[in-house]
């Protein structure tokens, strides 16, 4: 039974209050803060930098190599650091969504979710503060541990838990039978647990944990909202889609745009999905601005968002500029929105079809509410697609720490299924599988370590 | 007619001292008897009966999964019972050849009287070592050390330690059916005072049980009914003194056979369940789960129609043969029925029936790591005694503790070994730091690092400490010092070389699937693959300078194959260790420190964890606790400790 030590562990954590703040940071602190770094971070070689510099670079997700935010990353090195180890601070646009997907890909590439006050304590640890604030921290320490333990519990899910455990007892089978194969090898009651066995049970386990990563997304989207922007050239009706959206009148529709409110992002919500818009300000802003400067806000809208809603004036006829924008949202799930089908359509509808290849194509008239409910629906489709908000019983992992240690065992179940694609034996593989159901156990906090033993006694009749 | 008259001694006398005394001489008990004198110490081994040293009471084999891995760690540790298994087997295997190479276990049958006698004659020719018959009723303490024993005759033997190892000995009592009596294994003379001694003393002991299956007259066995276990070809040995031109070839080996009980043995041992003491409530010591009596089988795993019997020999000069699996305490002629109702066994004639034995226990939480008692200084305990079940287990704890006493009597520090250099650190660790609720057993799943502990490598793990504590020769020693370099020249030769991608060794790969190579690959690269051997990559590139013997050719195989893996396993040991390095004062108060949990904190204070990641291993004991333990560790100068 693997024994896991989590004093030494390198931890993260974000370290700025969570909600509207401009910047967030994501702290990382531990003998592996770098090398975790080095597995998001595309920049600088990590490795070279001096220590206590502070460095521009990009935030990507390793496995679908696609750019998470655009950050700065600070790297001090151990011991002139707050904790005495290796420190690692991404500052990054902020938002929940970034900031939670960078905190989870830290989780998912080496690093621990910190505890609470964990950092504090380290600090202590190592010698770093005051030895009296000692009782200080200790109290911190039992009553935060405490605390957040009741919280993780209380957080998880039963349904959740079920499944897990569910999986945890698939696993459990398994490795009992590869045990009891090892230990009692003339046991002939029990078969024998052969490569293609073990390969079948892991793609299955597999194929559940990343059905569980998938709810992860929805689940982070019904707690932080699916980040959203609305994209378009000047006066194509942005403003009235999105007062459409926040179904209020607070904005002001004009023709004559120019009205600037100083607001990040917006909530709404659309038949259950929440939607968090993106740059409203922007949208708002007046559109006489230097025509590159437009594309430029419009880019970086583009790259923090979930889902572009990308607003043409079917009045007039496709310019350079929405050639741009379509180019610029290819690679995103985007809605496009022909507004203003009041007026006379000049649009080449069939140009944008064949440019876009989208199914999601929807006429609106902004001023006459047609279509939006059509553009609601489209939305509730594209993330809820198996209809989830009539099931209030699907199971939704939301919780961060969850979301690393699944994607933990989701990559211990790659090296199952490697190792024994590479002709290694059902045994050595078994490490990885092993591992795999520890951390799902660190999730509905059942590590008792004789569980496998009394499975083994329990479920097999053993002699020799 | 008037019953014997029995009485005890009615005064002491001083006997010859001695630098260690060791109690009783089963497979603990003569592992430490040995390794205590062969580090120089004047030793004395006192046993109830010199005609069962080293005496199987149960099954005549030697090894298996973990156990198999342990006799080769006694060895490397310049132990005794690889050589002994080796000198008296009647048939060897190889198990899980199938498998990976963390799991390959060794595994021979003894033959049983040869076994006992070649051990005696070791120890009787051993220098500094006496072996002498008596039982042991009490030992010499003061002011909570331990000074000595006294034996039943009288004798008081001073020493500067003392090892005991009384095994089932222990207030042991033999149950067979209704029949009960105070007996030791295979009706010895039990020791029944000691315990009632070491339960003065203040010791916390335990009940636990264990048993054996009836043994038939090999004459009488219809052996065509049943389905023959032959020993290897493939030759092998368990100590690394020993080499493989002395294998017995098979047609010299003894072979075991395989049955199996049936629905009518069942049904029979069904009907009789109101005779079995397992079920009657008589029995009150705990049994292994792991290995049950077949009563205890068919009651648990009543939809099973069949268990499976192995037939083993005793030995080359005895007709008796033990049937594994049928271990059982029901009444004699239960176990008749039983035995005949068994294909191949009915006409077997019962030479001795099964029985079941309780024994007392030392609550293996009063031991420190050494396998000194924490009650009473200067005392080891090891073996059955300390709640183990199993040959191998036994000597693996004897020898540690024997040496350890060694230690002491010289004045030295305690000899540990961690989880990550031997089964024996795991099954010391796992009893002192857990304690057990029923015979320990070994099994490859209790070691977290157990690629690292390999079958094939504890010569590599523990040979330079046997060598350090003087129970591995120069000799010896410069052997191995000699296989390690080679392996690490050749590894390191391999890491150097590159294969050229010729037609030669491009038509080679694509046999098994494999896309030509375009550029040259490392050989130790190239081994990695499955289907590549050290002699096929030998076809690619020129041998190594000097000839290298099988065993080096193993361990390059086997190092380079899985590098992954146990570069893997490495990682974690060295968080380990960073913890284990953290050590908690002996004298810490855990009743000063606040914000511990209730639970943790009385576990903390029975085991007394002599390092962080001993107390974080202690079940009930969260990361929490540790973290504030840490805290009082970390800052010596508030580490609270008892005056």
């Amino acid at each position: 039974m693997v024994l896991t030590t989590t004093e030494f562990d390198t931890i993260a954590a974000i370290s700025t209050p969570v909600g509207q703040g401009g910047i967030s940071i994501i702290r990382i602190s531990g003998d592996d803060a770098i090398k975790v770094a080095k597995n998001l971070y595309r920049g600088k070689n990590l490795d070279k930098v001096e220590t206590n510099t502070i460095n521009y670079g990009h935030i990507i997700d390793p496995e679908t190599q696609k750019t998470v935010d655009e950050v700065m990353l600070s790297v001090m090195r151990a011991p002139k650091t707050y904790t005495k180890e290796d420190i690692i601070e991404i500052n990054c646009h902020g938002g929940i969504i970034a900031t939670n997907k960078i905190l989870q890909l830290a989780l998912s590439y080496g690093a621990r979710m910190a505890e609470p006050g964990e950092f504090t304590k380290r600090a202590f640890l190592n010698g770093r503060i005051d030895l009296s604030q000692s009782e200080a921290v200790m109290d911190l320490i039992e009553a935060k541990t405490d605390r957040s333990m009741k919280v993780a519990l209380n957080q998880l899910d039963g349904n959740l838990s079920h499944l897990i455990k569910q999986l945890r007892q698939d696993i459990l089978d398994v490795l009992a039978q590869v045990e009891v194969n090892i230990d009692y090898p003339e046991y002939d009651d029990v078969e024998t647990m052969t490569s293609q066995l073990l390969l079948n049970k892991a793609t299955q386990v597999k194929a559940s944990v990343e059905q569980l990563l998938q709810t992860a997304n929805q689940g982070k989207i019904l707690r932080d909202g699916l980040a959203t922007s609305i994209i378009g050239r000047p006066n194509v009706g942005k403003s009235s889609l999105l007062n459409h959206l926040i179904h209020e009148d607070k904005a002001i529709v004009t023709d004559v745009p120019g009205t600037t409110r100083d607001v990040l992002e917006e909530y709404v919500n659309v038949k259950g999905v929440p939607l968090k818009l993106i740059d409203t300000a922007g949208i708002r802003e007046t559109d006489d601005t230097v025509e590159k400067i437009g594309v430029e806000r419009s880019r970086k809208a583009i790259d923090m968002s979930d889902l572009v809603l990308l607003v043409l004036n079917s009045s007039e006829a496709l310019t350079k500029e929405d050639l741009e924008l379509i180019d610029l949202t290819k690679d995103k799930q985007r809605i496009i929105v022909l507004n203003k089908t009041d007026l006379p359509a000049k649009l080449d509808l069939a140009k944008v079809k064949q440019l876009t290849q989208s199914k999601n194509i929807i006429s609106t008239s902004a001023i006459e509410a047609d279509g939006l409910k059509q553009l609601e629906e489209v939305i509730a489709h594209m993330f809820f697609n198996e209809g989830i908000e009539n099931s209030q019983n699907d199971v939704v992992v939301t919780n961060a720490r969850h979301i690393g240690l699944l994607n933990q065992a989701k990559q211990a179940l790659d090296e199952v299924i490697s190792g024994l694609s590479a002709g290694l034996p059902v045994d050595l593989v078994q490490i990885d599988m092993t591992r795999c159901w520890e951390l799902l156990g660190e999730i509905t906090g059942d590590s008792y370590q004789d569980e496998l033993l009394d499975q083994l006694f329990s479920q097999f009749c053993l002699g020799k | 007619m008037k019953s014997l008259q029995v009485s005890d001694v009615k005064q002491t006398y001083r006997a010859e001292d001695y630098d260690v005394v060791v109690v009783g001489a089963g497979h603990a008990g003569s592992e430490a008897a040995l390794a205590a004198a062969r580090m120089g110490n004047k030793t004395l081994l006192v046993t109830i009966n010199l005609d069962m040293v080293a005496f199987m009471p149960c099954n005549p084999s030697i090894g298996g999964p973990a156990k198999g891995t342990v006799v080769r760690e006694i060895d490397a540790l310049g132990g005794e019972m690889g050589k002994n298994i080796d000198k008296t087997y009647v048939q060897m295997r190889m198990l899980n050849t199938g498998k990976g190479p963390a799991v390959q276990a060794l595994r021979a049958q003894a033959d049983k009287h040869a076994y006992h006698a070649e051990m005696k004659k070791t120890i009787e020719k051993e220098p500094n070592l006496t072996l002498r018959q008596g039982i042991v009723d009490s030992l010499i303490v003061e002011d909570g050390e331990c000074k000595g024993v006294i034996t039943n005759t009288g004798a008081r033997y001073y020493a500067k330690a003392v090892v005991i190892c009384a095994g089932t000995a222990a207030r042991g009592k033999i149950i067979i059916g209704e029949l009960m009596y105070a007996s030791g294994p295979n009706n010895s003379q039990p020791a029944e005072k000691l315990s009632e001694n070491l339960a003065d003393l203040g010791f916390d002991l335990e009940r636990f049980k264990t048993g054996t299956p009836p043994r038939v007259d090999g004459n009488t066995i219809d052996y065509a009914k049943t389905e023959e276990q032959p020993g290897d070809e493939h030759p092998n040995h368990f100590s690394y003194e020993n080499s493989d031109d002395d294998y017995l070839a098979v047609k010299n080996q003894l072979s075991c056979w395989l049955t199996y009980t049936n629905k009518k043995t069942h049904e029979i041992i069904r009907e009789n369940l109101d005779r079995a003491p397992m079920f009657t409530g008589v029995i009150e010591g705990v049994g292994p789960r792991y290995c049950p009596s077949i009563e205890d089988k068919i009651v648990r795993f009543a939809d099973k129609d069949r268990h499976q019997l192995f037939l083993e020999p005793e030995g080359r000069n005895t007709d008796e043969w033990y049937v594994q699996g049928l271990s059982t305490s029901m009444p004699e002629e239960v176990q008749q029925d039983i035995v005949h109702s068994i294909a191949g066994l009915e006409n077997a004639q019962m030479m001795r029936p099964g029985y079941a034995i309780e024994y007392d226990v030392v609550a293996p939480y009063q031991l420190k790591p050494s396998l000194e008692t924490k009650v009473v200084k200067n005392l080891f305990t090891a073996g059955q005694t300390n709640g183990t079940s199993g040959y191998e287990e036994a000597a693996g704890q004897g020898i540690i503790a024997g040496i350890n006493a060694g230690l002491r009597a010289q004045g030295k520090a305690p000899f540990v070994l961690k989880r990550d250099e031997a089964y024996i650190g795991v099954m010391i660790d796992d009893l002192v730091t857990k304690g057990t609720n029923e015979p320990y057993r070994l099994l490859t799943s209790r070691a977290e690092y157990r690629l690292l502990l390999r079958n094939d490598n504890a010569d590599m793990r523990l040979t330079e400490k046997g060598h350090e504590l003087g129970l591995i020769s120069d000799e010896r020693y410069n052997q191995f010092i000699q296989k390690r370099t080679m392996i690490e020249d050749e590894l390191a030769r391999l890491d150097n070389i590159r294969i050229k991608p010729s037609d030669e060794v491009n038509t080679f790969v694509e046999q098994f699937g494999d896309k030509p190579l375009k550029d040259g690959i490392l050989a130790s690269v190239f081994l990695r693959r499955p289907y590549v051997t050290y002699d096929i990559l030998m076809q690619y590139i020129p041998a190594s300078d000097v000839e290298l013997p099988a065993r080096v050719i193993e361990q390059i195989e086997i190092r380079t194959k899985y590098a992954g893996y146990i570069a893997k396993a490495e990682a974690n040991v060295e968080r380990m260790k960073k913890m284990e390095a953290k050590k908690i004062p002996e004298n810490i108060d855990y009743d000063a420190i606040d914000g511990i949990a209730t639970e943790a904190h009385q576990k903390l204070k029975k085991i007394m964890p002599e390092t962080l990641a001993q107390a974080s291993r202690i079940s009930g004991v969260n990361p929490s606790d540790i973290a504030i333990l840490s805290v009082y560790i970390k800052q010596g100068k508030i580490a609270k400790v008892t005056e």
